[in-house]
């Protein structure tokens, strides 16, 4: 909402700078957002009268015009084809600056030898004053503008950009502005006195007015202007209404427009002439009927949607937009004029629907007051007669099924305490509501009946009212204060806490934490999770954001495809986030997950030389490592999938319980992602059920004072024999502390189909110091398991 | 022969003197103090003289023994001193060549800006909690004061998810407020709580608007809660994450689900008040929205607002970094540049 000071002015006295103005309006909730000065580069320019237009000797299409400009004349070469003796026009001295008409910069004005005339100084168009793209001839100023004066004093203006909340449909009207002004500043909003003849045959003869969903309409008014004779509205109205953003049209639409603003109560002007049988029938559309609007799109209706219709056809989409049919155009003599209330949310529905968002629209979705429309009614009819001519017709209709009564609302002073934290009198009380418009009749000592003026649809309880007193005092006015009071119970979300170990725990290991996108596109998806689970989002923004991932792999691969172009040594990713997977109708599973991605080099370009490539192993270290600090004892368990390379995958098995996935992407993947062909090792944990499993495995041991043993073993294996398998029997004998693998060996001296696992082992009693003989009699007896549960044969010591 | 001593004495000295390593000490030492050492063999023919002699040159034997063992052990020191300094010298290094590379991870700054926060209002006795990001329509809209088809609802551009027709449309919670609504649902008054989260708009992204982003939503409701107590927290707030010397104001503001409701700036720390582009010429620097809990929300989970007050605020946890690094985009936070990442 653009809001014109000069306009303001009418309605309330501005006695503060514009800044300080626009900075309590902020404050108080009404934010202005920037404040446009028209007439700031005027310097130079003043309002001049033309005293005689001459012919140029040199030229057919310029004239010399004389200008008098009070104290002095001035005789000007000019091209306009508009000048006339007697009218006032803005008038450039030398030396000011003016917008070029053909190139739109901003130029100086010096003095020129225009076909061998001497010209100091020009008469303007608005387009050069920065007013308008008007150019066609010169700008002609009202007849009392006075001569001689800058013409900044007398067009100049501030207008605020304001943006209003929608709790407030009332400050999109200048008046309603102006009543907040006058609140804050301690002044009186005066609304325009409105009063006219009636000198037209009584409405009733001429037009009926039928609302038939009255669900839908609140309220509808409207008066008859005959004989109005259709031309430009006159500047001040013009320019007010370039001010606030909208293009003058004719006198009668500028004249609803300009109430709009005034009021901030739409108005729609039919052709009456147009209105088939005089009647105007407020109804629901019938469903596919179709309207032609006045933006000249074609429209079909729907059967929620409410129309304005004659007896026949519709001819106004209600409350959002005209038709074309029984637009004012130039031929138009007689008038309808409408002012009605609409139920807001269908308005709302209708224009989004149509997807046709118009200034009336935004009003009435707000909500505004019926209480405004015969007021506004009024006024616009008054204009008409002023500025088009005419003759009213007698009275005006008015069907207002939709009546309320005032609200009125008890307000014990108490609340002010209770939300604000400081006391205030009845005398203040009343005094700002008072300024706001409220009525406030004191009930007792410490209690008022506070009835809410018309406009304030936002104002229904007593935390409004309170809101009300806070913003016009000031919120500087409240103290600081702590509270006090009890706290919550202690909570705690071991999920949580378990998540967050685990994120510290990745960035120990040196990993780099991303957070990526929810949203992923098919093709993403179909990468990883399973997509008959995923959710879809109804309206997305792009094919690139369309589902809701059902894993992180999608995206971690993603970012480290963005990244492996510019990232000089390996790239090391970790992120956690939530999985969704569909529940049947119900909100989605959100799973927290963590997962893992590392491809490149082992460590950067170092002289200390190269460390090897990052592969499975690399992503097993940090699970082994982290299963190990939650003190969960896993499985890892071969596996296949289309993603993963098959050789190198494996599930994280818990008991029987799946808890991860972890493997080197297959290198088709790798290649239709179009990631750098190189191993990518990636790894995604289920941290719901590593938090409910966390910190089972831990226990206490005493340290034992006696020296521990280690001796290697190491065993020949069918290939396909898991070395985890082999170590966990090692493991299960008692007195033996430690097992290492380290080494595993296929080759010479090993028969084809075998390999070579050598074990550190690690034996100690917490009794006494272990003999030769009793390690001996511990190593043959973990041959012997091993050789009976996994065929593994000793290979030397 | 008390004179020979005193020659063999007075040679291994000298020869003592011009050893410079321990292989030659090693035989002088064979030389003179060996089973067969000089030295050695002179105490062995002690016992062929004479009683009285035998004493007077054994005990000037045995002196010259304690000195050339003196010498001896002197001399050995002295060389392991002059070699650990030659290893030392063959061994320096240049300190500035570059060390074994390190992976260091870091947390992505949204997680390092949301750990702060939360640590700064869990000092003030505030819970941390959190809540699911696909929401019905009913915690997001409805029992937030915004019903459907209120204009209000622009506010919160929406992405909906695909579900059964249904009276509760599903949608992704463009707010963390509709955590307000759960947590008073399921618990009774005193509630102190903040609430970290994803939330998402329908909204073309651009350097200051993403799709996807996170806020922090509080909540404090008991009896006897007040205006002042909400600005006693969020001042408090502003100063511990923004700098002690940070003022703060509150504006009236409009959210459906306070009332009073307010905006809260801070004072522009690069102007410091006079107008700059950080500050877009105000002087201050919007960080979030808040207000009282408004009485229709309250009164949706039963909390009688005769009787308890609260208040609830919600801050845009990018804007934080943004302010604070004079981060220009937030497309970086979830872009995953790692060249951004890593500066933080
Ligand atoms: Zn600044």
């Amino acid at each position: 909402m653009k809001v014109s000071l000069n306009w303001l002015r009418d309605y309330v006295d501005l006695a503060q700078p514009v800044k300080e103005l626009a900075d309590r309006l902020t404050m108080s909730g009404n934010e202005v957002k920037g404040v446009e000065i028209v007439g700031q580069t005027w310097d130079n320019i003043v309002v001049g009268q033309i005293a005689a237009v001459e012919p140029h000797p040199n030229a057919d299409r310029l004239t010399l015009v004389t200008v008098d400009l009070g104290m002095e004349r001035s005789t000007v070469v000019c091209g306009a084809p508009n000048v006339r003796v007697g009218d006032k026009v803005p008038f450039a001295k030398v030396g000011a600056y003016l917008i070029d008409g053909h190139t739109g910069e901003r130029v100086q004005l010096k003095a020129a030898k225009i076909r061998g005339i001497v010209s100091e100084g020009m008469a303007c168009s608005e387009k050069e004053l920065g007013i308008s793209d008007s150019h066609e001839g010169l700008m002609i100023l009202p007849a009392e503008a006075p001569v001689g004066v800058p013409l900044a004093d007398y067009l100049g203006d501030a207008v605020l950009d304001m943006d209003i909340t929608p709790n407030r449909p009332d400050c999109l009207s200048v008046i309603g502005i102006a009543r907040e002004v006058a609140a804050l500043t301690r002044k009186e909003a005066r609304v325009p006195a409105v009063h006219y003849d009636e000198e037209g045959p009584p409405i009733e003869q001429k037009v009926s007015v039928e609302i038939v969903d009255a669900d839908l309409c609140r309220r509808y008014c409207a008066s008859l202007i005959e004989g109005v004779k259709i031309g430009d509205s006159p500047p001040w109205i013009q320019q007010r209404l370039l001010a606030c953003g909208m293009r003058p049209i004719n006198n009668v639409v500028d004249i609803t427009n300009y109430v709009m603003l005034e009021y901030g109560q739409p108005l729609h002007a039919f052709d009456f002439g147009q209105i088939g049988g005089g009647k105007i029938i407020v109804r629901r559309a019938s469903e596919g009927e179709r309207i032609t609007s006045l933006d000249g799109v074609d429209r079909t209706l729907t059967s929620d949607m409410l129309v304005i219709a004659d007896s026949v056809i519709p001819v106004a989409i209600a409350g959002v937009m005209g038709g074309a049919d029984s637009e004012v155009i130039g031929i138009t003599r007689s008038i309808l004029l409408e002012s009605a209330n609409f139920n807001p949310a269908s308005i709302r529905r209708t224009s989004m629907n149509l997807k046709l968002r118009s200034e009336a629209s935004l009003r009435f979705e707000r909500g505004i007051s019926p209480e405004l429309t015969l007021r506004a009614l009024r006024r616009a009819t008054q204009l008409i007669l002023e500025l088009g001519g005419g003759t009213a017709a007698r009275g005006v209709i008015d069907v207002y099924p939709g009546r309320r009564d005032p609200r009125r609302i008890q307000f014990p002073l108490w609340q002010v305490k209770r939300l604000l934290g400081i006391e205030m009198k009845m005398d203040q009380v009343s005094e700002i509501l008072g300024s706001l418009g409220f009525e406030c009749r004191p009930q007792g000592p410490s209690e008022v009946e506070v009835t809410v003026p018309y406009w304030r649809v936002d104002v229904s309880e007593a935390a409004d009212l309170v809101e009300e007193l806070a913003r016009i005092v000031g919120y500087d006015y409240i103290p600081t204060t702590t509270m006090s009071g009890p706290l919550p119970g202690p909570q705690f979300d071991p999920q949580v806490t378990v998540r967050e170990k685990l994120r510290e725990f990745m960035v120990g290991c040196g990993f780099q934490e991303v957070i990526s996108y929810s949203l992923v596109s098919l093709e993403r998806l179909a990468v990883a999770g399973p997509v008959k689970e995923a959710l879809r989002v109804a309206n997305p923004l792009s094919r690139e954001q369309e589902y809701l991932r059902t894993s992180l792999w999608p995206s971690l691969l993603a970012v480290l495809g963005s990244n492996q172009r510019h990232e000089e040594g390996g790239i090391r990713l970790f992120e956690i986030g939530k999985a969704y997977l569909r529940r049947g109708d119900d909100l989605p599973e959100e799973r927290e997950v963590l997962g893992g991605v590392v491809s490149g080099p082992r460590s950067g370009v170092s002289w200390l030389g190269p460390q090897g490539w990052l592969d499975f192993f690399d992503i097993k270290g940090v699970v082994d490592a982290l299963l190990d600090r939650l003190g969960i004892e896993a499985d890892f368990r071969p596996v296949e999938k289309e993603t993963l390379h098959p050789g190198r995958a494996a599930e994280v098995v818990v008991g029987d319980e799946v808890i991860g996935l972890m493997g080197e992407v297959h290198p088709r993947l790798v290649e239709s992602l179009d990631l750098l062909p190189q191993t990518v090792a990636i790894f995604e944990l289920e941290i719901p059920k590593l938090a409910s499993r966390a910190g089972l495995g831990r226990g206490y041991r005493p340290l034992s004072r006696f020296p521990e043993s280690d001796r290697d073993i190491a065993v020949v294996v069918d290939t396909e024999v898991p070395a985890k398998k082999v170590m966990d029997i090692i493991k299960g004998f008692p007195l033996v502390t430690r097992v290492t693998l380290f080494d595993v060996y296929t080759g010479a001296q090993i028969p084809p189909g075998k390999k070579s696992l050598a074990f550190r082992v690690v034996y100690q009693s917490t009794t006494h110091t272990l003999t030769d003989e009793e390690i001996q009699g511990l190593e043959r007896d973990i041959v012997a398991r091993l050789s009976q549960e996994t065929g593994a044969v000793l290979r030397s010591r | 022969m008390l004179a020979e001593l005193e020659q063999l004495k007075a040679r291994a000295f000298s020869e003592l003197d011009v050893i410079d390593n321990l292989k030659h000490l090693e035989e002088w030492r064979l030389r003179y103090l060996g089973r067969k050492g000089s030295l050695t063999l002179v105490l062995r023919g002690l016992s062929g003289l004479p009683l009285e002699e035998r004493r007077v040159v054994g005990a000037a034997a045995n002196e010259i023994k304690a000195a050339l063992e003196a010498g001896l052990k002197q001399k050995q020191d002295s060389l392991k001193e002059q070699s650990l300094a030659v290893a030392l010298q063959k061994s320096r290094i240049d300190v500035t060549l570059p060390g074994y590379p390190v992976n260091v991870g870091r947390f992505h700054p949204t997680t390092q800006t949301i750990r702060e926060v939360c640590a700064v209002f869990a000092s003030m006795g505030f819970q941390v909690i959190e809540g699911p990001e696909v929401e019905w329509d009913y915690y997001n809209f409805e029992a937030l004061n915004i019903p459907r088809d209120h204009p209000a609802r622009d506010m919160w551009a929406t992405l909906w998810v695909e579900a059964p027709e249904g009276e509760n449309p599903m949608l992704l919670r463009t707010h963390t407020s509709p955590m307000q609504i759960r947590l008073m649902e399921k618990t009774r008054p005193p509630v102190r709580a903040v609430i970290p989260g994803k939330t998402y708009r329908y909204e073309a992204t651009d350097a200051t608007h993403e799709s996807m982003f996170y806020q922090i939503e509080g909540l404090a409701v008991d009896r006897g809660i007040t205006m002042g107590d909400l600005k006693g927290t969020l001042f408090e707030f502003a100063r511990r994450v923004f700098g002690e010397e940070r003022r703060a104001r509150f504006r009236c503001d409009y959210f459906p689900f306070v009332e009073p409701g307010v905006e809260m700036a801070i004072d522009c720390w690069v102007c410091r008040g006079k107008g700059c582009r950080l500050c877009g010429n105000t002087g201050w620097i919007e960080i979030l929205g808040a207000g009282m809990v408004h009485p229709q929300v309250l009164r949706r989970v039963d909390y009688d607002p005769d009787v308890y007050s609260g208040f609830a605020f919600g801050v845009g946890v990018e804007r934080i970094p943004m302010l604070r690094y004079g981060i220009e985009d937030i497309r970086l936070f979830y872009g995953n540049d790692l060249r951004f990442l890593k500066q933080f």
